[in-house]
């Protein structure tokens, strides 16, 4: 199955009597980056989870293309997410931990999709290493090659930058530009404006839940937030 | 074909992992064979073991390990989210819960063969009498204990207080597996030996474990929803 547009209908989330989202409307294109941004608390993960099938919305509904449902097995298929945890087994290996989730993603060419992965995360030559002696930054290498490994149609990002040195960044960045290109519908919650400054197609910000767009372009990123936060 | 593919591919998973820390087999393994030496210096009186007791420190150890292998193989799930990028899979809910359950089974399985010879040496207990009735009781009773230990594990993993919350919930629901254990047991070790009625208890398990197996593949995919 296959979806061109992702939207969200009014969509409320409370976790007891806090409401962490509040009738949120967003609508997302496939070639479209769009950028979540706000303050810590602010509903920005929450709102990646609904998107991702692993929250249950309180209120509203979540439509990819057509399909008006709950993720299930064939929806999970067309979504990657990159969470703020890493969802690596740290005792597996650099390849081991990329070819389980290949293996449970049905892919067939395990061997060559994993080769591939861990050639853009620039760990070849660490692919026998535990996973539990690596950086903070290439474990997130290895978690983006983990959630792109079956080449989602809809790739969640939460906060994907954390822990990457500048080379890592640019290669993100590009890799991103590729997704963008090859019609992925993309969501990046971030903190790094002027990382994202220039990648998004358009950005909204998300304060005590609610959603504002972002005044369009001609200033830089930074100082439209400032202004929609004001 | 696939649903197998994926019990095989967690449970290997699993495996691997502990292959790699033995932190669970090792605690495990430490904790039952500290509960039944415990058992042996109140039960065992100048060498005679009191009549009946084997069959309950046998199943009480099994119980308790049990408890604490789930605890610690979800709380490695939980640690890294990793239960997260399972459950974001496309692979069936169902498959990855027996995929838990039979990595669960084979850790359980493994400090079986450490306590049973324990527990027969220092009990005088018969337990390799029978013992294909025995393998049978100990299989069938520890499937029945961890089919609802891994639901109740899983679904307790983002509850605070969970170390807490799961024996509470854990042993009212699976008194009936270990009454039967106990009492299967116990019809093998007697002087003269009942199989008729170890059969019966074996029988009885094997209902649990159809009853608690097909009410977890029921429920887990509701219960693993936020």
């Amino acid at each position: 199955m296959d979806f061109t547009s992702l939207s969200f209908a009014d969509v409320s989330r409370s976790y007891g009597r806090r409401w962490a989202l509040s009738r949120v409307s967003l609508r997302c294109e496939a070639g479209e980056i769009v950028g979540i941004l706000g303050p810590n608390g602010a509903g920005k993960s929450t709102l990646l989870a609904i998107a991702a099938g692993l929250l249950s919305p309180s209120a509203g509904r979540v439509h990819y293309g057509d399909l008006d449902a709950r993720p299930g097995a064939p929806l999970r298929q067309c979504i990657g997410l990159v969470g703020h945890d890493l969802y690596l087994y740290p005792e597996l290996t650099a390849a081991e931990n990329l070819t389980f989730y290949a293996r449970l993603h049905g892919i067939s060419d395990v061997a060559a999709r994993v080769d591939r992965a861990l050639e853009r995360a620039q760990l070849t030559a660490r692919r026998d290493d535990q996973v539990l002696g690596f950086s903070r930054g290439m474990r997130q290498r290895l978690t983006l090659e983990r959630a792109m490994l079956h080449a989602p149609r809809l790739v969640l990002l939460d906060e994907p930058f954390t822990g990457l040195d500048d080379a890592s960044t640019l290669s993100l960045v590009a890799r991103l530009e590729d997704l963008r290109a090859s019609g992925r519908i993309v969501l990046i919650a971030t903190h790094d404006l002027e990382i994202v400054d220039g990648l998004l197609t358009r950005a909204v910000m998300l304060r005590e839940g609610k959603l504002t767009e972002l005044p369009p372009l001609g200033e830089s990123l930074r100082e439209r937030y400032r202004r929609a936060g004001a | 074909m696939r649903f197998l593919e994926t019990v095989w591919l967690v449970a290997r998973k699993d495996l691997l992992i502990e292959l790699r820390s033995r932190e669970i087999v090792y605690t495990t393994v430490f904790f039952a064979v500290s509960v039944v030496l415990v058992f042996s210096f109140s039960f065992v009186k100048e060498g005679v073991a009191v009549e009946g007791a084997a069959p309950g420190i046998l199943w009480v150890a099994i119980a308790f390990s049990g408890t604490l292998a789930l605890g610690r193989a979800f709380e490695r799930e939980r640690q890294n989210e990793t239960l997260r990028g399972l459950l974001m899979s496309p692979a069936e809910r169902p498959a990855l819960y027996m995929g838990k359950l039979a990595g669960i089974v084979l850790l359980l399985a493994a400090v079986e063969v450490v306590i049973v010879p324990l527990v027969a040496f220092l009990f005088q207990a018969q337990l390799f009498g029978y013992p294909v009735q025995m393998a049978g009781l100990l299989l069938t009773g520890t499937v029945g204990f961890a089919a609802v230990g891994t639901l109740f594990a899983a679904m307790l993993l983002r509850t605070r207080g969970r170390d807490v919350l799961l024996p509470l919930l854990l042993y009212p629901v699976t008194v009936p597996v270990i009454i039967a254990g106990v009492r299967g047991t116990a019809a093998l070790l007697q002087t003269d030996v009942d199989l008729p009625m170890a059969r019966a208890w074996l029988s009885m398990l094997v209902f649990f474990d159809v009853v608690f197996v097909t009410l977890a593949l029921w429920t887990f995919e509701a219960v693993m929803t936020e």
